[in-house]
């Protein structure tokens, strides 16, 4: 059969960007072919500055070599404008008469800079700044030539203008508006910025506007003149006063435009047949002119472009940052204000910084941050979600480092990180690597540097500073990961999408699944088939079976993968109690096993690491003890103190507590692992306030707290309810840990799944509605009924091949 | 290709049966653990049980499609080539297999 045609007029980032991800979806679903006006592959137009700056070549910000469209089998032809469209024979004609028939179109012809409608505009030298060709002009004229004249004091020109400075050229900004950038700062920030260039030689004319280039009689640009008769020399003069959608091709095809090619939310234009992405679209009223919003229409293009028809595109925030080397400036969304809002400023002109945070009904709606921009993308990321933050009032002028958010180290200024810094400790990736692997690999998310760099891909406490030192490397073009993203690569939905299929469909195995929500591989993958297996006995206890080749090896094994391929043996030792005999038989396995180390783990329990796979069964066998599961994405520990039993302050037995939680919680399944705590008093020995949920007996009952994590990242347990009876303990932290376990997604712990639901919900299920918490706690003691020990069932014979190598017998093997 | 195997080199190693689907057997040896791999649609392939990347055990980790990922840093390692998957780089040695009636045969030419 025959591949239908994709042709694909416009050769730039955005275009390039919509194949990149098609080829992803359906590598082989069309034969595609690319038109490009400029005679070079697709680089990265948004470096054009460091440039000009002389800071890269254009070699380094080329993101597809030639070779890439040859490997993917494209047709490429450079150096050719479509000139026309014949919709009704569904063929493009470029200007040197090539002729391709379409089945699908897509129109990413970008935009035109704005030239100022004076006289003399089509005077030599006078030139716009939209692509390598502007770009080597104006380093060509900065060798020979002394003035330049940058007309418009927005991103670009400023950008124009700081470049042609360092190229030689005395340079004046030409501006209409009150202060530089007035479309993304505010009066301060914008002056902040003017004092801070002028340092750098550069000299602004502010609110003049320009009446007329004068030139000489070999048609050379020589001066600009104003309307109030003032005159300023120009050898050069770059107009960087906008950029127009570039609709001509689309609008002589009959399409209907309107400041844009007009498109829906699956970036149709109104030819079903074509479809359009980038700066030439308009979408819902809007045309975007930065990277972040095209590169997310061409993930919705592509999803359609690829037949799926599930990708919707509803718009962009915006942030922007300017690539003048030592100059930081960010902002995003409303950053100015007005009726209803509340700015929250910081001020310090002597300094050099200057922030301001615009909040409206509790929630932050802008940011305008100058000098010192470091939490850029954490006030991106608040503004995007639209939390509520009232409780981050007080600090959230400092910064995410000021409410203890700040990842290892307390490390979040990616920006005043050396090159030479460690970013992720898991892997030893610095600073420079990732920086580098950026610049040169053209990678856009934290998904892809954790691809090619590792840093951020093992505990992930890194990712923030990631994401920062993408944002400062990219400005504009840098995409903040979804916060609803797919699973994994098999598949677009999110996990809460799959937990809801596989709840209302009752889906109860593996194949149901991804047959219902049409999984693009046969089996998944190794990041989503744990998830969905967890998802399944999770919603389905006693029906879904368990799958143990879609479980991690040590669950799979019950026991812990080190990393000479030997496990860790932990037996279940309930509230950290254990007795002469247990320890005995612990210290006989040692002996008989060689077991290279014995050591007390902070669960409060005992570790014998070194253990071979294949004497795993017989070790468990001669322990006679239960597993302490301290491998999986289940229970762990009970962690108690000796309560008041022994202890002179103790309150509560929280000893006996904390074995009557352990006992009720064994063999349990979550989304992640589970600790827990039982302290006999406030002095909480027992470290209560970091578990995932805490228990603390006081005089009159016991506190819970829950959502608590003493790891990665340490985060101390909210507040629950009080309780009076140890019942009560049980019946409370069994509904609270269903509920985690029917609602979070795989992989996250209690405090990711109280940050998404929020605290208050839980209250509500769990403590406000006594129904609902009885009914949660009997679905808890109902899947946890009849689980066997998992070591008790495979010294019985469970999955006995697991353990057992086979052995060659055949003597005088070659190798 | 390989170059034309003796068929005395070719060792019965176990049945199809043997090895979980979607999972995996190892063959002890001492000159390098084998890991024999069976996939969803029943074929069979053998890697050395070593990752390229930090020699973790292959064998252990989720086979999906024709790759297994390693379960010590998740590389992926197609079963067809023992080549790891972009961007990581790195080989895993592959050995030829073969099926027969249910029977694996595993082809153990010298290294």
């Amino acid at each position: 059969m025959k591949k239908p045609k994709l042709v694909v007029v416009g050769n730039g980032m955005a275009g390039i960007r919509t194949v990149e991800e098609l080829l992803t979806l359906a590598p082989d679903l069309y034969e595609i072919t690319v038109f490009g006006a400029e005679p070079h592959p697709n680089y990265n137009r948004i470096l054009l500055s460091p440039v000009l700056a002389g800071e890269q070549e254009f070699k380094d910000i080329v993101l597809n070599p030639l070779s890439w469209y040859a490997e993917n089998g494209i047709r490429l032809h450079l150096g050719k404008s479509v000139a026309r469209i014949d919709r009704h024979r569904r063929t493009v004609v470029a200007n040197d008469g090539t002729e391709e028939p379409y089945d699908r179109l897509l129109l990413a012809t970008g935009s035109m800079p704005f030239i100022l409608p004076v006289p003399g505009k089509d005077l030599k030298g006078v030139i716009s700044y939209r692509d390598i060709y502007d770009t080597e002009t104006m380093i060509a004229t900065a060798k020979a030539k002394k003035h330049a004249v940058v007309i418009g004091g927005g991103l670009l020109g400023l950008e124009a203008a700081n470049g042609l400075k360092i190229r030689g050229m005395d340079v004046t900004v030409v501006h209409l508006g009150e202060w530089l950038l007035d479309k993304q700062l505010d009066v301060t920030a914008g002056q902040l910025l003017q004092t801070s260039l002028e340092e750098r030689g550069l000299s602004f004319l502010l609110q003049k506007q320009t009446a007329e280039l004068v030139g000489n009689d070999a048609g050379e640009v020589t001066a600009v003149r104003f309307k109030d008769g003032d005159e300023v020399a120009a050898d050069l003069v770059v107009m960087a006063v906008g950029i127009r959608p570039n609709t001509a091709l689309a609008e002589s095809a009959g399409l209907h435009c309107n400041r844009g090619i007009v498109v829906s939310d699956a970036l149709q234009t109104f030819d079903p047949r074509i479809y359009a992405v980038g700066e030439c679209v308009s979408h819902r009223g809007v045309a975007y002119g930065l990277v972040a919003p095209l590169f997310e229409q061409a993930k919705v293009c592509a999803n359609h472009l690829a037949q799926l028809g599930i990708g919707q595109y509803k718009g962009s925030v915006l942030s922007t940052k300017l690539k003048v080397t030592g100059i930081d400036l960010f902002s995003a969304g409303d950053f100015m204000g007005g009726e209803g809002t509340e700015d929250i400023v910081l001020s310090d002109p002597a300094g050099g910084v200057y922030k301001k945070l615009v909040i409206k009904d509790d929630q932050l709606v802008g940011a305008c941050l100058y000098g010192d921009t470091a939490d850029g993308a954490w006030y991106f990321k608040l503004l995007r979600e639209g939390r509520k933050i009232a409780d981050l009032r007080d600090h959230i002028m400092f910064g995410e480092s000021a409410i203890g958010d700040a990842g290892v180290q307390g490390q979040s200024r990616a920006g005043a990180m050396q090159d030479s810094d460690e970013v992720c400790g898991c892997n030893g990736v610095c600073k420079g690597t990732i920086v580098k692997a950026i610049k040169e690999k053209g990678l856009f998310t934290v998904d892809d540097v954790k691809k090619h760099t590792k840093a951020a891909s093992s505990c992930g406490s890194c990712t923030g500073l990631v994401e920062q030192i993408l944002m400062n490397t990219l400005g504009s073009s840098f995409q903040e990961t979804p916060k609803t993203k797919a699973v994994c690569g098999c598949t677009d939905h999110n996990h809460g999408e799959v937990r809801k299929a596989i709840r209302e469909h009752h889906l109860t195995s593996h194949k149901a699944v991804y047959d219902f929500l049409e999984w693009r591989t046969p089996n998944g993958c190794a990041t989503c088939r744990p998830a969905v297996n967890y998802y399944l006995i999770s919603t389905w206890p006693k029906e879904a079976v368990d799958d143990p080749q879609s479980r991690f090896v040590n669950e799979r094994v019950h026991a812990n993968i080190q990393k000479d391929g030997t496990f860790s043996v932990i037996p279940q030792m309930k509230g950290g109690v254990t007795n002469s005999s247990e320890l005995r038989r612990i210290a006989d396995v040692a002996d008989k096993y060689h077991v290279p180390m014995v050591k007390v783990t902070g669960g409060q329990r005992i570790d014998l690491l070194g253990v071979k796979k294949e004497d795993l069964v017989s070790v468990w066998k001669d322990l006679g003890m239960q597993s302490g599961h301290a491998y999986g994405k289940s229970i762990r520990t009970v962690k108690t103190c000796v309560g008041s039993e022994f202890c002179r302050f103790g309150t509560q037995n929280s000893t006996q507590m904390g074995i009557d939680l352990e006992t009720m919680l064994a063999n349990m399944w979550s989304p992640h692992k589970v600790k827990l705590a039982v302290s006999g008093c406030p002095r909480n020995c027992a470290e209560s306030g970091i578990k995932d949920v805490g228990v603390i007996a006081v005089d009159s009952g016991w506190e819970l707290y829950v959502g608590g994590n003493g790891g990665i990242k340490t985060e101390v347990a909210q507040f629950l309810c009080k309780v009076k009876t140890g019942d009560e303990v049980k019946e409370y932290t069994g509904a609270f840990l269903q509920l985690y376990r029917e609602e979070a997604y795989y992989l996250d712990r209690t405090v990711h799944y109280i940050a998404r639901v929020g605290l208050d919900y839980i209250k509500q299920k769990v403590v406000d509605d006594a129904a609902n918490r009885k009914a949660l706690y009997e679905r808890l003691l109902y899947s946890l009924e009849g689980l066997p020990d998992p070591w008790a069932a495979r010294i019985a014979g469970v999955q006995k091949n697991e353990y057992i190598p086979i052995r060659l017998v055949t003597a005088g093997e070659p190798a | 290709m390989n170059a034309p195997l003796n068929t005395e080199q070719w060792l019965r190693v176990c049945t199809v049966e043997d090895i979980p689907r979607l999972g995996s057997r190892v063959v002890e040896r001492d000159a390098g653990n084998i890991a024999v791999f069976r996939t969803a649609s029943d074929s069979v392939f053998a890697l050395l049980d070593r990752c390229p990347h930090k020699a973790g055990p292959l064998s252990q980790g989720i086979v999906h499609g024709e790759t297994v990922t390693c379960p010590l840093h998740s590389w992926n390692i197609d079963l067809t080539s023992g080549e790891a998957r972009a961007p990581d780089v790195g080989c895993a040695r592959r050995y030829p297999v073969r099926v027969e009636n249910g029977e694996v045969f595993l082809a153990l030419a010298s290294p």
